[in-house]
């Protein structure tokens, strides 16, 4: 199992290198929607029995995070007609290198806290921590609304990947509020996306600078 | 109680999504103002009424919040009230819906003994303020909320992997995975220290963002100026002390694990340096409110630096959240009349408030002299009970730097509000419509003689509660 885990892991660190890399907006979207897919596939391997509970999980988690809200960013992409390309404020391939080593600098700290017995093994922690670093650079690295909100995606991808190690110990209130949230907070944000592009002609946040110091 | 005070408001918020009338609407907050404070007042003078569940238990830290909350939205409803009345061709049903809403997520916050439970409250309070924030539909007012909205949400995502650390951290420790304050507290020595440790930082940086701690603070002076005054308000003495809530909660488990020395350096070094930036932008400010805002990134800091001393600094960082509330609430109402009156925010355009609107003037000026803790006003017996704390405690560098960028903060500020209360009105400002109504000034003076009051002689009951949570947070029930 814990193989299985791990693979699954190893390819959504690649797809956050990918996130980094790629220029077009659209195949952000396409990579953080495989991403959170995988990531819904998650509570099935942890659980020894399936319950209800994780089945429900395992489902809203892959429709929000697969699909409703990737498909809610392409529509918000494809109203408000701007520049398919994400316009980075560093090189792409300077922050593939800097996603690289924030996910090595996550390997050699997660060694430092220490695991439950039936924990140890999996990159569980080393992978949450790299995701939510890789979401921390894209967010403070890229111009457009569109991209940021993607950053933010991919930081709670990171924090739903630690989850993981409390999805059998914790009432699942917990996992769904996560879930909650990040729809509403989404939903709010992809307004407020249009709103900006009502009143700026434009989605680009170096726009957003009348209330400078 | 629980209930009545959390869902009352939410059920007066559906209310007044319902109501057509435009018009009749806005008086639904005074009316859930003054029953949610009498509730409130009822809830603390009857402790035997709790909610019969682990999750909802009001303790001492929430009884001095929940009455902060409260009070400041009674006052503030009544303002509110006045507001939307002068902005009567805005439509008002998202903004009565929200803040009301608002108001019942902030009990809940006050309420909650479930980590997870106070997390979701937390981030649905940024979801109900934001469309306040963007209440005047300026392209200002759009910025403000789009950064407000970023920041947050990432300050809050933060925060949630704080609390999933500190669940691991029990779960780490063979004991039983919980969330509850009562199951961390009980089991708090056996906890796992560095996943503690880790989920204490991560909180501190989460929460501090929705607190305004520096250098997490960039959405509050944007959101804090283009938000309505009722709103500014609210935001700054109620929400912000909200979020330090959930910090305190954290420092308790810490303080119970025996591990204050690890977790009072970053909290003093994070409230001097709030402090410090406070005091960077507060000098040579033009804008007013924003002025107003930096002003509270200065007193969230000073929080920060209460709790960071430890015991004998707690009585006054606990009366401070009290009295900042109100006397932030006392500034903002009547920055918010100086605004109307001149329909500018900058010192450039607005001077001679105190002949254009000779109320809302003084009381903005005597704001000033309480808020940058001159005697006889509350702020100054709270500030100089954390400095003697700071000196207990044989802090004399903190306390030395301290009272330092409270000198600085006093000169600061006072250069603005000079300017926006001495001298003579322009022509332009002298022809606009608005004066001082009733709605819009006496719950200023209902605010300055709490403050007063607050400043002179501390209630009785006040002190118990008080003493009641530096107790609690020393470990004696």
């Amino acid at each position: 199992m814990t193989n299985l885990l791990n693979s699954i892991l190893v390819i959504v660190l690649m797809l956050n290198l990918f996130a980094l890399g790629t220029i077009r907006i659209v195949s952000v979207i396409r990579t953080v929607a495989i991403q959170g897919a995988l990531l819904g596939l998650l509570p099935l391997l942890l659980h020894e029995r399936f319950s209800p509970v994780i089945a429900l999980t395992v489902v809203t988690s892959i429709a929000l995070k697969g699909i409703a809200i990737p498909g809610m960013m392409i529509r918000a992409l494809r109203d408000v007609k701007i520049k398919r390309e994400v316009e980075p404020l560093i090189g792409l391939q300077t922050s593939v290198i800097l996603g690289a080593l924030g996910t090595v600098f996550a390997l050699l700290f997660a060694d430092r806290l220490p695991l439950a017995a039936h924990h140890t093994g999996a990159l569980i922690v080393p992978a949450a921590i790299a995701t939510v670093l890789v979401g921390f650079i894209l967010l403070i690295t890229r111009f457009k609304a569109i991209s940021q909100v993607m950053g933010y995606l991919v930081l709670e991808n990171g924090i739903f990947i630690f989850g993981m190690l409390l999805v059998e110990a914790m009432p699942f209130v917990v996992e769904m509020g996560v879930l909650l949230d990040l729809f509403v907070g989404i939903f709010v944000i992809c307004i407020i996306v249009n709103q900006i592009n009502q009143a700026f002609s434009s989605t680009d946040t170096r726009r957003l600078i009348s209330l400078k110091e | 109680m629980a209930f009545a005070l959390i869902l009352f408001p939410i059920l007066m918020a559906a209310l007044a999504a319902a109501l057509p009338s435009n018009r009749f609407r806005p008086w639904l907050i005074p009316v859930t103002g003054a029953v949610h404070f009498a509730l409130t007042v009822f809830a603390l003078a009857r402790p035997d009424l709790t909610a019969g569940s682990v999750w909802l238990v009001l303790d001492p830290f929430g009884k001095i919040i929940l009455l902060t909350v409260s009070t400041l939205f009674f006052f503030c409803s009544f303002y509110a009230a006045g507001y939307l009345r002068h902005c009567a061709g805005h439509p008002n049903r998202a903004f009565c819906f929200c803040f009301m809403a608002f108001l019942g997520l902030m009990s809940l916050v006050t309420w909650s003994h479930h980590l997870g439970l106070t997390w979701v409250a937390i981030e649905a309070t940024t979801l109900a303020t934001a469309p306040l924030i963007y209440f005047e539909r300026t392209p200002r007012s759009i910025e403000a909320t789009w950064k407000y909205m970023m920041v947050c949400s990432v300050g809050i995502a933060l925060g949630l992997l704080g609390t999933f650390f500190l669940a691991y951290s029990s779960l780490h420790a063979g004991l039983e995975s919980t969330l509850t304050l009562e199951g961390l507290l009980k089991h708090a020595p056996q906890l796992s220290k560095p996943w503690l440790h880790a989920a204490f930082l991560l909180l501190l940086v989460g929460y501090g963002t929705k607190m305004g701690l520096a250098p997490m603070h960039t959405w509050l002076p944007d959101a804090h100026s283009e938000a309505p005054s009722p709103v500014s308000a609210m935001l700054s003495g109620a929400l912000l002390p909200c979020a330090f809530l959930s910090i305190l909660r954290m420092y308790h488990i810490c303080a119970a694990a025996g591990d204050v020395a690890f977790v009072s350096r970053p909290l003093l070094w994070m409230g001097l340096f709030s402090m410090g930036v406070a005091c960077v932008f507060l000098v040579g400010q033009r804008d007013f409110k924003r002025m107003l805002a930096y002003s509270s990134v200065e007193h969230m800091g000073i929080l920060a630096m209460g709790l960071g001393i430890g015991a004998t600094a707690l009585f006054g960082t606990l009366l401070h959240v009290l009295v900042h509330g109100l006397t932030k609430g006392m500034l903002f109402f009547s920055a918010g009349n100086i605004y109307h009156a001149y329909g500018s925010k900058s010192t450039e355009q607005v001077s001679g408030a105190m002949r254009r609107v000779p109320l809302s003037g003084t009381l903005f000026l005597v704001g000033f002299f309480a808020i940058t803790g001159s005697p006889p006003f509350g702020p100054f017996i709270s500030e100089f009970s954390i400095l003697n704390g700071a000196f207990d405690a044989g802090r004399y560098v903190t306390g030395g730097l301290f009272l330092f960028l409270l000198l600085v903060v006093f000169i600061g500020m006072g250069a603005t509000v000079l300017k926006v209360v001495q001298g003579r009105a322009s022509f332009e400002a002298r022809s606009r419509p608005y004066r001082d109504t009733f709605l819009s000034s006496a719950p200023i003076v209902g605010l300055l003689l709490l403050v007063l009051l607050l400043g002179v002689y501390i209630p009785a009951p006040i002190t118990a509660l008080i003493r009641d949570a530096v107790l609690f947070l020393e470990g004696q029930p």
